[in-house]
Formats: structure tokens, sequence, C-alpha cells
């Protein structure tokens, strides 16, 4: 335990020494096994880059340039997962018109792994959401959206275990409450479950009973509601429960120039990460399992 | 024992070399687009291009926002439309009338002209993805949102409310919906969440007792609108005048 807290800590002052860039020689190592997790939340249909006139981000984002991106990190490292984190829909006329079609079709494309579902994933009501499902070639995850009572039933998964080079890597999905947030006759009878208590019983069952190595939430809460302690967010999340290694997060639309750390109920150090919205980023964050002999003192390290 | 070693790569995209890595990848016009995808697009972009000139309505005269001093009948039409469109919403939700409603000046992004309204028209005029909020203030807290108006002296969009100046620019007289404020009352006042959140210094709007976000969006109230009615009709008039 102690040399691990070393190494944890030797990882913070590094990270802040070096002004957040890292030098590693431990990557070249081929006995450890490098999973790469590339991420995007809050697309919102955005499918062409912004134009070079536009005031906020000129010539930026672009589905078939992430295409490119993805491709030359796969190239690289097959055993890459690539994830969503809700919102794919709404934000362009390419969704008032296509229904999300062209935004299903386009991840499918791009090889998808899996996303959860956000609000806005329901605006064309969930028969709008049911309608595009056959132009996903992906799966969708959503541990606390009951559907039971509605068309999604059974087309949601609770969670998803990725196997990749023999490394267990759970998925679990959570959505923000939709009440008051959507109207009630679009996301009909799905029932919201406490993301809390569904974290316990999803970390129970991915660490427990199914034994990953690396266990991922797939969030659309939002990452922090500062003028609103008692909302559920990303970094609450982390901090009251265990066994989380990395919160993909959304809704919120936060860009973090570098993943946040938090310290669960553990003790334990869990990875919250967003990159903004409408596809101007992608993030990645590798992880390298090892045995733990020859661990370089630049790596931030987890028991599981 | 297993354990896995997690390293948080900082940089740009060279992905393999050990010295520099990123965990947030920058999608900018450095990157080649893959052109399998882009070719996939191209019938949707098209197809999208040719229905964005859709008519959705007319309109019979060049609207500016340049037009007018204190209220213009764009801006006038932004914002009763915005009133029009989500009380209805408002009221089945909370059980309340939105009392009136403040947008700014800056949000009408471009001119209307004479012709056919098409929803590409929608989206120059509003290309924002800003929804509507309505804020609970109380009449006391109503003071600081008339001084900004009238300091600013800028046709930034209302309805609802009436204010009238004298020649030198002092408030002669505010009433909203024809009655004089009620300094203890709760006003429910829609607005976009730009503003709420402090956009074009509107923070008065941070004394809000509760907000609630309608999530729906101003070009989409808009884009209802322009489907609803053959011919649009809004006019400069009395709502925020100079009185001689």
């Amino acid at each position: 335990m102690k040399r691990r807290e070393f190494i944890k800590n030797s990882l913070y002052s590094s990270l802040i020494l070096s002004g957040g860039t890292l030098n590693f020689n431990s990557c070249s190592d081929p006995t450890k096994k490098k999973i790469t997790i590339l991420h995007t939340n809050d697309v919102h249909s955005h499918i062409e880059p912004f134009n070079n006139t536009h005031s906020k981000f000129p010539n930026m984002g672009g589905v078939a340039r992430r295409s490119t991106i993805i491709e030359n990190i796969r190239t690289n490292n097959p055993n890459t997962l690539l994830l969503d984190a809700g919102d794919i829909f709404q934000g362009t006329p390419y969704f008032n018109y296509y229904g999300g079609e062209i935004e299903f079709k386009l991840m499918s494309m791009l090889n998808y792994d899996a996303a959860t579902i956000g609000n806005h994933d329901f605006d064309n009501g969930i028969d709008g959401l049911y309608s595009q499902l056959p132009n996903a070639k992906f799966d969708f995850i959503s541990s606390n959206y009951d559907f039971k009572n509605t068309i999604m039933d059974t087309h949601a998964k609770k969670y998803m275990i990725f196997n990749k080079s023999d490394i267990k890597i759970g998925v679990f999905g959570l959505g923000i409450e939709l009440q008051g947030l959507v109207t009630q006759n679009l996301y009909k009878e799905t029932k919201y479950l406490d993301p809390v208590e569904v974290t316990q019983e999803m970390t129970k069952t991915l660490k427990e009973h199914e034994k990953c190595d690396l266990i991922i939430c797939l969030s659309h809460l939002g990452h922090n509601y500062k003028d609103n302690p008692n909302k559920i967010c990303d970094v609450s999340l982390a901090k009251s429960t265990k066994d989380i290694d990395l919160i993909i997060g959304g809704h919120t639309h936060t860009f973090l120039n570098k993943p946040e750390i938090i310290t669960n109920i553990n003790g334990e150090k869990v990875i919250i990460n967003q990159v903004g919205c409408f596809g101007l980023y992608l993030g990645k964050i590798d992880f390298y399992f090892d045995s733990m002999k020859n661990k370089t003192s630049n790596a931030y390290a987890i028991e599981v | 024992m297993k354990r896995v070693v997690v390293i948080l790569f900082i940089l740009f995209i060279t992905i393999e070399s050990c010295e520099t890595h990123s965990n947030r990848i920058e999608i900018n016009n450095t990157v080649e687009s893959d052109k399998k995808i882009e070719t996939y697009i191209v019938p949707y972009k098209n197809n999208v291009d040719a229905q964005m000139d859709d008519v959705l309505s007319y309109s019979p005269v060049d609207y500016d926002k340049k037009n007018g001093v204190l209220n213009t009948a764009i801006g006038n039409m932004m914002a009763d439309v915005t009133l029009k469109l989500s009380n209805p919403i408002y009221n089945t939700r909370t059980g309340n009338n939105i009392d009136f409603v403040l947008l700014n000046h800056g949000g009408i992004r471009s001119i209307m002209s004479k012709g056919d309204i098409t929803l590409r028209s929608a989206y120059n005029l509003m290309p924002f993805e800003n929804s509507v909020v309505v804020c609970q203030l109380k009449g006391s807290d109503l003071k600081e949102l008339i001084d900004y108006l009238v300091i600013h002296k800028k046709a930034h969009p209302i309805s609802g409310i009436n204010i009238v100046l004298d020649k030198n620019y002092n408030l002669l007289d505010a009433v909203i919906n024809g009655e004089k404020i009620d300094q203890e009352r709760i006003y429910h006042v829609a607005t976009s969440d730009y503003l709420l959140k402090g956009g074009d210094q509107m923070n008065f709007f941070k004394k809000s007792k509760k907000n609630i976000s309608l999530d729906y969006k101003i070009r989409n109230i808009l884009i209802d609108y322009f489907k609803a009615v053959d011919t649009v009709s809004f006019k400069i008039d009395n709502r925020f005048i100079i009185k001689d």
C-alpha cells in the first residue's frame, strides 16, 4: 500500500512540476498492455466543421477529421475503446431533418463501441430515439434509466464488458434526471433511478462478480454544479462511491484541459474527463497494465 | 497482483512518441478529413442545404435591428414570439404565467429581408443554441433591470413591459402588463440562458429566486412561429419610448 501511495504521489508532483507535460520511459516497455480509451460527449449533431468565420470555434470539429484521428490511434493500438457520453442529438439542421439518422450512421462508421443516453437524445421523444436504433451498430448503455414500461425496453444495456488482450473493461452508464429538464411526454414512462445507488450495484457487479480490471462510468450527469451542491454530478459521484477508475462526463459542456482527479470513499483516485462539446476535441486516456514489479515512478497506479 | 498504471497524456497527437502525449486532441483544419466519411455526408449535406431554403413564411418588408431607437420591429417580433410560444409551456409546468420577456439587441444576428422566410433565415437570425429560461424576480429587484435598460438606451427586445423616458432619458414610467410594479410581488421574466448567465452584463438576473429552463431554443421558437403564420407583421410601437 505504501508503495502505491508513493507512486501516486510522485505522479501528482510530476504533473505539477512539469506543468502537465510528462516524460515517460515506461511506454516503450513491451511487456505492458496498453488500453486506449477515446471519448466524445455532447456532439449535438455537429457533422461538419465550423467554418473559418465562426466567432468561437473557427475551423474546428468535423466527423471526417475525427475519423482520421481515430483510425490512426486504432492502427497504433488495436486495444482501443471508443465511447460517447450522450447528447448525440440536436444542434444542427441535420437533426431537424434526419432525426439522428446521420449521427448514428457516422458513429457506426467510426466504430464507436458504446454510448450512453443524454437528455437531448429524447428530443424527438423516446419513439424518435427508438426509431433510429437500426442505424446504430454500437450499443447503448444506461444503468439508471429504467425503460421497462417504454419502447426502449431491452434496447439499452445496464452494463457491458469488453475484453482487450485479456484485460476486462466494464462500462456502465448514467443519465441525468429527466423531470424538469425534458418534457414528460418525450421520455414517457422512463424511470430515473438514483445514480449513487445504481453505481454501487454496478461496481459490485463489475468488480466483485465480473472481476473487471478497469471500470468506466459513462455519465451524462454533468461535471459539477457549484451553485447547487446537492445536485448529483460527476465530482460528487466520484467522491461518494468506490471502484470506478474513470468517469467520462457530459451534459455541462465542460472543457477540461486535463482530467480531474478525485478521491473516492476508499481513498482511491478516480479520473474524470469531459471534452466540451460539438466534436471539437477527442478525449484520449491510456491505461497501462503491468505486474507492478518494474513500474516507473511517473505513473499513477490503481490497485485492482 | 494485477495493477493498472494510468498515464495521462498531455500534448498533441504524436501518439506513439513517449515524450509528450495527449488526453485531449483538438480537431482542427490541420487534420485531414477521412474521404470516406466526407463522401458519405455529401448527399445529406446537399439535401439539408436544399431544405434550408424551404419557405416557412413571408416577410412583407425588410426587417433590420438598426431601424428604430428604443424598440425595433424585428426585436419586437423576437420578444413577442418568445412570450407567445413560451408561456403555454411555462404555464403547464408551473401554473404561472410569464409576465414579460427581455432578450438582447446583440442576439439579433441578421436582417430579415423582404420576401420568403426560410429555415436558413431562422438560423441566420438566431444561430446560437440559446434556450428560454424563466426567472423569478421580486418587484423590488426589477429596478436594476429597468435602470439597465434606461442607462443603455438600446433597443433590447422586450414584451409585456412598457418603459417611458423623458427627453433627457430619465425614467418617467415603467409598467408591466399595464400595471404598476408591485415591489413585493414575484415576477416571472423570460430571457435566454445566455443573458441569465450574465451575458451583456445583465447581472440583475443573478437575483432570480428560481430559474426554470424551458429547454426550448429561441431559434426553434422562431421556426415554430414562422411555420404557423403565412406572413409576419411586426411594427415599432410604444413599448419603450421617449415622450416629448
